[in-house]
């Protein structure tokens, strides 16, 4: 199962949450799938969505579920201390770990090869981490929004894309929108 | 009243309610000052674009967010400044200690220092000095600016404000 195929397989449970996705290819499935004012794309700076997630959800109550990748994640390391140490019951780190940079052509990640994001966090200290093959995704995620504890997994899918769109939507009207729907 | 304590009080009459910082010498006094306030959530950042990352977070979320940091860090964060910050037109007030000016003891220090205000200017990035304490006179109307227009906004404050370390 690839990352598009996951998605609409979680799209019924991440509808109602606030979402940050990721850079690139992910952000564009999503958009594709089911655009909404409570998505964040992210249209540059590759590994931050984890950090814009943990902010937002820091300072206020509704979840917010992060879809991130692997090789982003290991891009931006530094976020998992951050978030096991600054735990919210309202925050989901979705990792889809593809084991390859999706968006720039597929190349392999370690996290492919000898890496484990899953022991990784782990080892960062945060307490809940749940790796799941692609198809159990859904599953895990209800699991964590059912939940008062944060939660961050690592769901293992096959590397490959579907090819959508790029997002043209104006920057200013993604995070304007967005906001508001924060604020809802 | 101390400038480390002084800093934190524009922060919290300009309403700022979320502060990463990265340290630097210069700075303890006022990351001191920032984790002991009940008003601020202080979440220390292992790198300064992951700070960005977390102050745009919070601003979406409704808190007025600030980043700490040193001068060393406009090297580390451009990227996150051109295509998160500026981008998406986000308020981010930068306070930066200004290593490498007069007064430095480390040489290296230096090679960013000469660096700093033309990376600032090549990003159109409005840029405050303090060089002596009295200059943070501006810091609460340069914080409220900031807000006002939904840019990044870059405070330098080198080692003559800080009067040595
Ligand atoms: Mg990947």
């Amino acid at each position: 199962m690839i990352r598009y195929e996951m998605l609409q397989e979680i799209l019924p449970v991440i509808r109602d949450q606030l979402v940050v996705c990721n850079i690139g290819i992910p952000s564009q499935e999503l958009h594709a799938l089911e655009d909404r004012p409570g998505n964040f794309y992210m249209l540059g700076t590759m590994g931050l969505a984890s950090s814009i997630g943990l902010g937002l959800a820091l300072v206020q109550d509704k979840t917010v579920v992060v879809i991130d990748g692997d090789g982003s994640v290991l891009t931006n390391l530094g976020s998992l201390p951050t978030i096991a140490n600054n735990p919210r019951g309202n925050y989901v780190l979705l990792i889809v770990d593809n084991g390859s940079y999706g968006s720039t052509g597929d190349q392999p990640t370690y996290a492919g090869k000898k890496t484990s994001l899953a022991e990784v966090a782990r080892g960062c200290g945060c307490d809940h981490v749940v790796e799941c093959a692609a198809e159990e995704t859904r599953a895990a995620l209800e699991a964590a929004l059912a939940g008062d504890r944060m939660t961050v997994i690592v769901s293992k899918c096959e590397s490959g894309n579907a090819r959508m769109p790029v997002i043209a939507m104006d920057p200013v009207v993604i995070r304007d929108r967005f906001m508001a729907a924060v604020a809802e | 009243m101390s400038i480390h304590r002084k800093i934190v009080d524009d922060l919290i009459g300009a309403q700022v309610g979320f502060v990463t910082t990265v340290p630097c010498k210069q700075l303890a006094g006022v990351i001191a000052e920032v984790d002991a306030h009940p008003d601020i959530l202080h979440v220390p950042s292992n790198k300064e674009d992951e700070g960005m990352g977390l102050c745009a977070g919070a601003w979406m979320g409704g808190t007025r967010a600030a980043i700490i940091m040193q001068n060393t860090a406009i090297g580390v964060t451009i990227n996150a400044l051109a295509t998160l910050i500026q981008y998406y037109r986000m308020p981010l007030p930068m306070l930066i200690s200004y290593r490498g000016e007069l007064g430095e003891p480390v040489a290296c220090q230096v090679e960013m220092a000469v660096h700093t205000k033309a990376l600032l200017a090549q990003l159109n990035i409005p840029t405050y000095h303090f060089h002596r304490e009295e200059d943070a006179g501006e810091l609460r109307q340069i914080l409220e600016y900031t807000y006002m227009c939904n840019k990044p906004v870059a405070v330098l404050m080198d080692a003559g404000f800080w009067k040595g370390y």
